[in-house]
């Protein structure tokens, strides 16, 4: 089994995904698997990829649902990839140290050349995070672009992971969740940010924002209805208009 | 880059577009790049249409073969090629060359695309949305989309929503589907489909009914002053009373005299009506609009049944839309001149913007529901404001600044160019192109009565035209890149019988058919000569304000493409293979006096050299011989050089005091002038009334001297109106609708690119089959649940359907995602896959022909005015099949699978293996 770091990280890196504007494009599904393609963890098997049942790995997936409360229905689109936990399963699980976290910014990854393909992991991760590549016989999953964002090949602006550099709605941020004036740490407090299910004991770095509460008719109910106030009736047809132009 | 193959595609963050994001088919270009379904090589066809027998020829017999069939028409009849695209990126090129060759028939796909929103758009406030404009995303705080609007614009789309839902503005969604934008609106409304029309008139009689308009933008910007003869009977009831110079008259409210409302010091009046000094009766165009939405049938109690939309939501809608475009006034501190040399102080704006795309488009009242949308954002003074949708150049354009159609019959004649454009706006029934009988002259009927203002053509009834040789018989058929054969067409099942039908003789009663397209696509079969195209990333473009540019509200922009990677087949560009043919057959403009080609380097060398006026190119940017010239300058041979150096794109900022009121504003109307934007620096008053209409209906009403054929005229009468109307889409009023309870549409997710995205390996993970998306109430009422299958059957015929439950649907309204659905072996997708087993089209179940009139005549299920394909119509009736039956969907066809050689299909995809090695970025 593998040990977590003894202490918290002095840096704790991970991403605020804001629910409130995701539109479920997928456009940070295919650039992260378009980044990892020839990254860290290449390649991002797909077996059968024109066939029946193509399946291929993806570090992180849109999950597309409806709910229903009491503020009313709503569609959700909800992007998951490895949450990098503090109290990780994973890695506790570990027979071999391939899955770690590192103490000096708490990205979870794999070291594919310990892993021995047993699974533990991904039976251990309640998030469902992990990605198995049973071409190559390995766990793999997301690395928060560690090739990217320590990458001084880059622009400085550039080094962020690619899930985050690309989102078109600005659904998703990058920072380190130890620092209280990071982005991160500003917008969770400012939003009501929130760990995916809490009860798992994992303590996820990654946060979720929840969607703003609806400004509709069912927001409304309660209040009395609201109409528009007849225009003055002097004046005949449109007497009204006369006072309003200016010129 | 690595190693000559492409690992990586980025977004540019300097891009003026898309500022450094990419969408999901962005990111998967490599996989289209290395797509299995790539064509490899010229082929002719050696077996029956459709057995998919090809042999493969060398580049030069297949343009010569291309050549010898195409010099015979040109030298003889013109009128016997079609020549249509799907893709029209390139239109700047296709259409000048098919102008060139001399047919009358070209057209790309805008009328089953969106022509209704740019017609409508272009007569009332010369632009559109999307392309031509965009809502203020910084400034705007009601937003308000109608209709499905995914599949276009998608990124600026998905930034300003992220950057409006931030900063506290509101986004109301109308839509009957609550999925991608309208899963985070801030209000759904589910409204019926093709009733859009009607809540846009509840809001605007709401607005009316208490005043809230903005009169002072009305009287200076809008025709809303202008008289307008109210004598019916009359030859020019309707039109605009016009001074001797014909310039528009309103009544002054100071003089009390008929006078110019576009002079400096007129006080147009908005109310009352006017009698003229020769004693015609006459109102200003606002009192006809108020008139009419005033009425109580317009109500919002009146129309929430029909729309789905309580009456209580449209009034508080009201409600909010005049708060935030009266209370919340932004005042920017920039003076501006006006076209009178009127200065204003600063640029007041009301921050209430709306967007709407196929989902008011593809119906038939989608041109009226459109028109509705954009008079709705002039009342409340808000079109081109800040906060307000804004225009992008090259638009706003003047009916004077755009082009009439051009094809009649005496400007079809054998080895001569035709004299002007295509494609253009009808101003008067004098502008169709028909004959003395009233016939059409295009073999779309596009500009005739069936369709007089089909500004993009009607690409979706060629194939059923030229099949029945109404109004004419072609001789070849000429497609680029358009899936004709499957999810392009309405109708597909019948359409693929029309390309392998036969005529008594034993021959094709379409005789030749020319495709181009990179792909292994459905319609590859049909053809019999296949010219390969490249992929996007190994041929030249240029994105041109010729065509469809990258211009934002603050600047005028185009953009370039060059080859990344060299093909690995013998595959060519299509704009290359289009310039060498015409070349080849001695098109005027492709050779030089001697009669050696013009362009013998292709596509790149046209970019820079070609020049539609004097100055004016498909590039706007580093012209003149230095490049210190932009719009107008003369060829820069460095010009390309020029574009690479700065990333690919080109891009003018306007000056802050040409950035709002661009219509009426002198000195960007000056800029747009000098650039070749417009044909004059004349104001562009917004039309709320639109007497180009009108001078159709007088014509239908037997004044002036064109008769409208006998079976047009009721529809000329009904749907001519200068003002906006709503009438209930045609499928809804067809005899034996009742057996068709519901509305069914499509949408396209915003990962799939049309049928393209299918052969990508990864976007094929996303989006692999589609199932039918019924609401749970009426799934529940059918017995369905998740997952059964059904039958789902229209006037056209049936499918079988596997169907999906959910909430966010309205009620009456089924769903599916376009184009998923391919047939089994197409696109080298291994046969029988879950693309041909378990998704299907819609395609099927819509009609490209209305029923038969009384008198026998089919219309085109179109817009009556535009000739927009009216998809969106479509009425349906859902039955729970039996569960034992075959599980998959009906109806499957002989599989297509290709049987000369394509692209390589792997059975495990290890991308990205080989650069594993080389950690980093080069």
């Amino acid at each position: 089994m593998t040990s977590l770091p003894e202490e918290q990280s002095k840096t704790r890196l991970g991403l605020v995904i804001d629910l409130d504007i995701c539109v479920g494009c997928h456009a940070c599904a295919v650039n992260c698997k378009e980044w990892n393609s020839s990254g860290y963890h290449a390649p991002m098997t797909d077996k059968d990829p024109y066939g029946h049942d193509p399946l291929g790995v993806w570090f992180n997936r849109i999950h597309t649902f409806e709910e229903t409360s009491e503020a009313g229905q709503r569609t959700v689109h909800f992007p998951k990839s490895c949450l990098h936990c503090e109290d990780a399963p994973c890695v506790t699980v570990c027979p071999t140290g391939a899955s770690y976290k590192r103490s000096e910014d708490g990205i979870v990854l794999v070291d594919e050349s310990k892993c021995i393909g047993c699974k533990l992991c991904s039976w251990a991760c309640p998030y469902g995070a992990r990605e198995f590549d049973d071409d190559a016989g390995v766990m793999k999953k997301c690395t928060l672009c560690v090739d990217r964002i320590y990458n001084e090949n880059l622009d400085s602006e550039t080094r962020l992971p690619a899930c985050v550099s690309t989102c078109p709605a600005s659904a998703r941020h990058f920072g380190d969740f130890a620092d209280p004036n990071s982005n991160v740490s500003k917008l969770v407090k400012e939003r009501g940010g929130y760990d995916l299910m809490p009860e798992m004991k994992c303590s996820p770095t990654n946060k979720y924002l929840p969607p703003r509460p609806r400004r509709d008719e069912q927001a409304a109910v309660g209040s009395s209805p609201r109409r528009l106030e007849e225009a003055k009736p002097e004046g005949g047809f449109l007497g009204w208009i006369d006072d309003l132009l200016s010129e | 880059m690595k190693d000559g193959t492409v690992r990586y595609i980025d977004g540019n963050p300097n891009h003026p577009v898309n500022k450094g994001v990419l969408c999901g088919k962005g990111s998967a270009g490599i996989m289209t790049l290395n797509s299995p379904a790539r064509l490899t090589n010229p082929l002719r066809r050696v077996g029956p249409r459709g057995s998919g027998e090809f042999e493969e020829v060398s580049w030069e017999e297949a343009i010569e073969t291309a050549k010898k069939w195409l010099q015979n028409i040109r030298s003889t009849d013109p009128r016997k090629l079609a020549f249509f695209t799907g893709r029209d990126q390139s239109q700047g090129l296709t259409s000048w060359w098919a102008q060139q060759f001399g047919t009358p028939n070209y057209a790309a796909h805008g009328g089953f695309c969106s022509v209704n929103m740019a017609a409508a758009g272009l007569y009332t406030i010369g632009s559109a949305f999307w392309e031509f404009g965009e809502p203020d995303w910084e400034l705007t705080r009601f937003f308000m989309m109608f209709g499905v609007a995914e599949d276009h614009d998608s990124n600026p789309i998905k930034m300003g929503l992220g950057h409006l839902k931030t900063h506290g503005g509101k986004f109301v969604s109308v839509n009957p589907v609550r999925t991608g934008y309208s899963a985070i609106a801030d209000e759904w409304i589910g409204i019926t489909p093709g009733t859009d029309g009607l809540f846009v008139f509840a809001l605007i009689h709401e607005l009316l009914r208490a005043g809230k308009v903005d009169a002072n933008y009305l009287s200076r910007y809008t025709n809303a002053s202008w008289l307008v003869y109210d004598e019916p009977g009359t030859v020019d009831h309707g039109l605009f009373v016009r001074d001797p110079d014909g310039n528009p008259q309103c009544w002054d409210r100071e003089t009390g005299e008929l006078t110019n409302p576009l002079l400096n010091g007129s006080k147009p009046a908005l109310k009352g009506n006017y009698m003229t000094p020769d004693n015609r009766t006459t109102k200003p165009a606002f009192v006809l609009l108020a008139e009419r939405y005033l009425d109580a049938q317009y109500s919002p109690d009146a129309v929430a049944e029909r729309t789905g939309v309580p009456a209580v939501t449209i009034k508080r809608l009201a409600v909010e839309i005049a708060e935030v475009a009266f209370e919340q006034e932004i005042e920017i501190d920039v003076p501006w001149v006006d076209w009178v040399g009127r200065h204003h102080s600063k640029m007041i704006g009301r921050p209430v913007s709306m967007h709407a795309m196929r989902g008011i488009s593809a119906h038939s009242n989608g041109f009226h529901t459109c028109r509705a949308i954009h008079v709705l954002q002039i009342l409340l003074g808000s079109i081109d404001v800040p906060g307000g949708m804004r225009y992008k150049a090259p638009y706003p354009k003047g009916l004077d600044s755009l082009p009439k159609p051009t094809g009649k019959r005496e400007d079809v004649r054998p080895n001569t160019p035709l004299p002007g454009p295509h494609l253009g706006f009808v101003r008067s029934p004098e502008d169709l192109l028909v004959d003395a009988e009233g016939n059409p002259q295009r073999i779309d009927k596009a500009f005739s009565w069936d369709a007089p203002m089909s500004a993009h053509g009607l690409m979706h009834m060629v194939t059923t035209n030229a099949w029945q040789g109404d109004p004419f018989k072609i001789d070849t058929l000429f497609y680029y890149m358009a899936n004709m054969a499957w999810n392009s067409a309405m109708n597909t099942t019948d359409t693929i019988n029309m390309f392998t039908d036969k005529d008594d003789e034993g021959e094709y009663k379409i005789p030749h058919i020319i495709y181009s397209d990179a792909f292994y696509s459905e319609m590859v079969p049909y053809a019999d000569l296949i010219l390969p195209d490249t992929t996007y990333l190994e041929r030249y473009d240029c994105i041109s304000l010729l065509d469809r540019p990258i211009c934002d509200a603050d600047g005028a922009a185009d953009s370039i493409r060059h080859p990344v990677v060299q093909p690995d087949r013998n595959v060519r560009p299509f704009q290359d293979v289009l310039i060498d043919l015409g070349a080849r057959l001695g098109l005027e403009g492709l050779v030089n006096e001697d009669g050696t080609a013009k362009y013998p380097n292709g596509y790149k060398e046209y970019m820079v050299l070609h020049e539609r006026k004097p100055g004016i190119g498909p590039l706007a940017g580093w012209r003149g011989a230095d490049g210190s010239k932009i719009g107008c300058g003369e060829p820069n041979l460095d010009q390309l050089n020029k574009y690479i150096d700065n990333q690919c794109f080109w891009r003018h900022e306007l000056d802050p005091d040409q950035r709002y009121f661009k219509n009426v504003n002198a000195n960007y109307l000056n800029f747009a002038k000098n650039m070749g934007f417009v044909a004059s620096s004349k104001p562009i008053i917004l039309q709320v009334y639109a007497e180009e209409l009108q001078t159709f209906r007088l014509a239908a009403d037997g004044h002036g001297s064109i008769k409208v054929p006998e079976k047009n005229r009721d529809r000329i009468k009904n749907y001519f109106d200068p003002l906006p109307i709503w009438y209930p889409p045609f499928e809804d009023i067809i005899e034996g609708v009742d057996e068709y309870p519901m509305h069914a549409i499509t949408q396209r997710p915003m990962a799939m690119y049309h049928s393209w995205g299918s052969q990508n390996a990864w976007l094929r993970q996303i989006h692999g089959e589609n199932r039918l998306y019924i609401s749970r109430e009426r799934a529940g009422s059918l017995g369905l649940s998740d997952d059964e299958w059904a039958w789902v059957s229209s006037r056209n015929g049936r499918i079988k359907v596997q169907v999906r439950l959910m909430d966010g649907v309205n009620p009456n309204t089924v769903w599916t995602w376009n184009a998923i659905g391919k047939r089994s072996g197409a696109w080298n997708l291994k046969e029988g896959g879950r693309e041909a087993k378990s998704s299907f089209l819609m395609n099927h179940l819509i009609d490209e022909l209305l029923p038969e009139q009384p008198c026998g005549y089919r219309f085109t299920n179109s817009d009556p005015v535009t000739g927009q394909a009216a998809w969106y119509d479509l009425r349906v009736r859902v039955e729970r099949a039996d569960q034992t039956g075959p599980k998959e969907t009906f109806p499957q066809f002989p599989p297509l699978a290709p049987k000369t050689k394509v692209s390589e299909r792997v059975d495990i995809s290890r991308f990205g293996e080989s650069f594993r090695a080389g950690q980093g970025n080069d």
